[in-house]
């Protein structure tokens, strides 16, 4: 494997990012470099800040009101807080997968083409095929191909959180930010969803926040641990793990807080 | 941790009393149950009691005239002992139907406006001003209708003005709290999640109401409709006030109809045998229509969307 850290452009540049919820400072200038086709983990304590952090991402925070964001965040080197940012362009390059798995309430084929008809499409074959396509992506195909028009709340919740991952999929998204995609899965699940994630990283960003450290050291490339709203230490997953820089990572990584 | 002087301390009483406490409670607890059980009892009983009384007068005039002259026949002349309540029926299917061409999208646009589209901190405020709509007397509503609604009509519309046009727009009105409120709540109790979804998918905040958010609330919703279907079928002073109640099938929405609540406040006052039981027989028709609404209004806030 190459070096993960052996930079080309990232696919997304965070800048001394701040972050209040009305008066409390959620994020501390926090700086994060995300690398295409790298799996990025946050990891950190609970309340740290990294479920906030990955929805400045896509500007998810702006649906909270009170919400105030200070420095910027740059995707291919253009500032996605900019006045000139299509917010719904951008959700569309920087998708993001859920904590609970949230289907609609429709059907299989209605869920994964809800983001082309978003967009305007409405043919029917052109539909078909990228319904396919995004099922097959999320090895969902094999499982749901006779059974597209049943209810997707009527599926398990591995299957529900991976028809989620394929609804993304449809949209042909540039990053994919996963906000704990395995904490409602049991192991066996858990297992399917982060061999999916290892092999959609050769098409697609992936940055995961995750509670769950084993996780984090399995499939992600880079690391950053977070604490109280800062950005306590950041590099090669490998490093974080065995030979961390800062004694707070240490002591977390070791089972001391969270 | 300081003692504050304000709470007294708990007295020891002795196992004796403790005993006798716990019977006292024990007692009371039964008999509040039992109150309270007559009390819910007593609505259903009330239900229940003029359920079998209009029945016992309505329906041995039903079976006396037949059930197919009385609900099919046109003429209504109780002088001759004419009873057919046809005019009736399409008058009251139209009005309501009127009712619900009005008052069912603009309620729902009010619902997916105050709940979308609107902060929290206005709603708060506009919801209970529409839900205070529920509480003008239907005589106002109706007193409205004749000053305003009915020499509007007139002027601009022709025809005499008090109409089946007249009627559906004031319990058109007159149904918007019903349908906005609960239709409300249909749309508050969808997950957050699924908005979120929608908008992470990149979809417009429209779109993520109409693709998704209505999908998920639309048992609410038809439920909301149906109720205030009741309500438009049963609703009597406004309808008299405003609907002309000519006794005749109309043919456009300026000609004036009486519905079947109409026909029976009319006529009560001074009818006697027969008339009087083909008036009874009238309010079993419209018992069973508000019934057969209510229960599908039931059915479709239990059924669940997706599921």
């Amino acid at each position: 494997m190459s070096n993960p850290f052996v930079s080309q452009t990232p696919r997304m540049t965070i800048r001394n990012l701040d972050l209040f919820y009305g008066t409390f400072q959620a994020l501390k200038q926090v700086n994060l470099l995300v690398q295409i086709n790298r799996i990025t983990a946050l990891i950190g304590p609970s309340g740290c800040g990294k479920s906030t952090l990955l929805r400045c991402l896509n500007r998810m925070n702006d649906l909270i009101p009170g919400v105030r964001v200070t420095g910027d965040v740059l995707l291919d080197s253009q500032s996605i807080y900019g006045s000139d940012m299509d917010v719904c362009r951008l959700r569309k390059r920087v998708g993001m997968v859920f904590q609970r798995p949230n289907p609609f309430p429709l059907s299989v084929r209605d869920n994964v083409a809800f983001g082309l008809r978003v967009a305007g499409i409405t043919r029917k074959n052109q539909l078909q095929e990228v319904v396919e396509r995004s099922l097959r992506a999320a090895w969902l195909w094999e499982q749901l191909k006779d059974r597209l028009d049943s209810p997707a709340l009527s599926l398990p919740m591995d299957q529900q959180q991976r028809l989620c991952v394929a609804r993304l999929l449809a949209v042909e998204p540039e990053v994919i930010l996963m906000d704990e995609p395995c904490s409602a899965l049991d192991p066996i699940s858990t297992g399917k969803i982060e061999d999916l994630m290892l092999e959609l990283r050769e098409q697609y960003t992936i940055v995961i926040v995750t509670h769950n450290m084993q996780q984090a050291a399995r499939i992600s490339d880079l690391s950053g641990c977070m604490l109280l709203g800062d950005m306590i230490e950041f590099g090669p997953t490998g490093n974080i793990f065995t030979n961390p820089a800062d004694k707070r990572t240490q002591d977390y990584i070791s089972g001391r807080y969270g | 941790m300081q003692n504050s002087p304000n709470i007294p301390v708990q007295p020891n009483c002795p196992d004796r009393r403790r005993t006798q406490n716990a019977v006292v409670i024990w007692c009371r607890d039964k008999l509040a149950r039992y109150i309270f059980l007559a009390v819910a009892f007593s609505a259903t009983a009330s239900l229940l009691l003029i359920a079998l009384f209009i029945l016992k007068e309505g329906v041995p005039f039903i079976i006396k005239v037949g059930l197919k002259s009385f609900l099919l026949s046109s003429e209504w002349n109780p002088a001759a002992e004419k009873f057919g309540i046809y005019p009736m029926i399409i008058a009251s299917l139209w009005v309501t139907l009127g009712a619900m061409l009005i008052g069912a999208p603009l309620g729902v646009a009010g619902a997916i406006f105050l709940t979308q589209f609107v902060p929290r901190s206005i709603m708060r405020i506009i919801k209970p001003m529409i839900e205070l709509l529920a509480g003008i007397p239907s005589v106002v509503y109706g007193f409205m209708g004749v000053m305003v609604l009915a020499p509007f009509i007139r002027n601009y519309l022709g025809g005499p003005g008090l109409s089946l046009l007249a009627g559906s727009i004031i319990l058109g009105v007159m149904v918007l709290p019903t349908v906005i409120s609960i239709s409300t709540d249909a749309i508050n109790a969808v997950p957050k999640t699924y908005l979120e979804g929608a908008l992470a998918l990149g979809a417009t905040r429209w779109q993520s109401v109409h693709m998704v958010i209505l999908k998920a609330a639309r048992s609410g919703i038809i439920a909301s409709i149906i109720l205030a279907m009741g309500r438009a079928v049963g609703e009597t002073m406004a309808v008299i006030m405003v609907a002309g109640n000519a006794v005749r099938i109309p043919h456009s929405a300026l000609d004036p109809v009486r519905t079947l609540t109409a026909n029976i406040a009319l006529e009560m006052g001074y009818a006697t045998g027969l008339h009087r039981q083909a008036l009874f027989a009238t309010g079993v028709v419209l018992f069973v229509v508000v019934m057969i609404l209510n229960s599908l209004a039931i059915a479709a806030m239990k059924r669940k969307t997706g599921n």
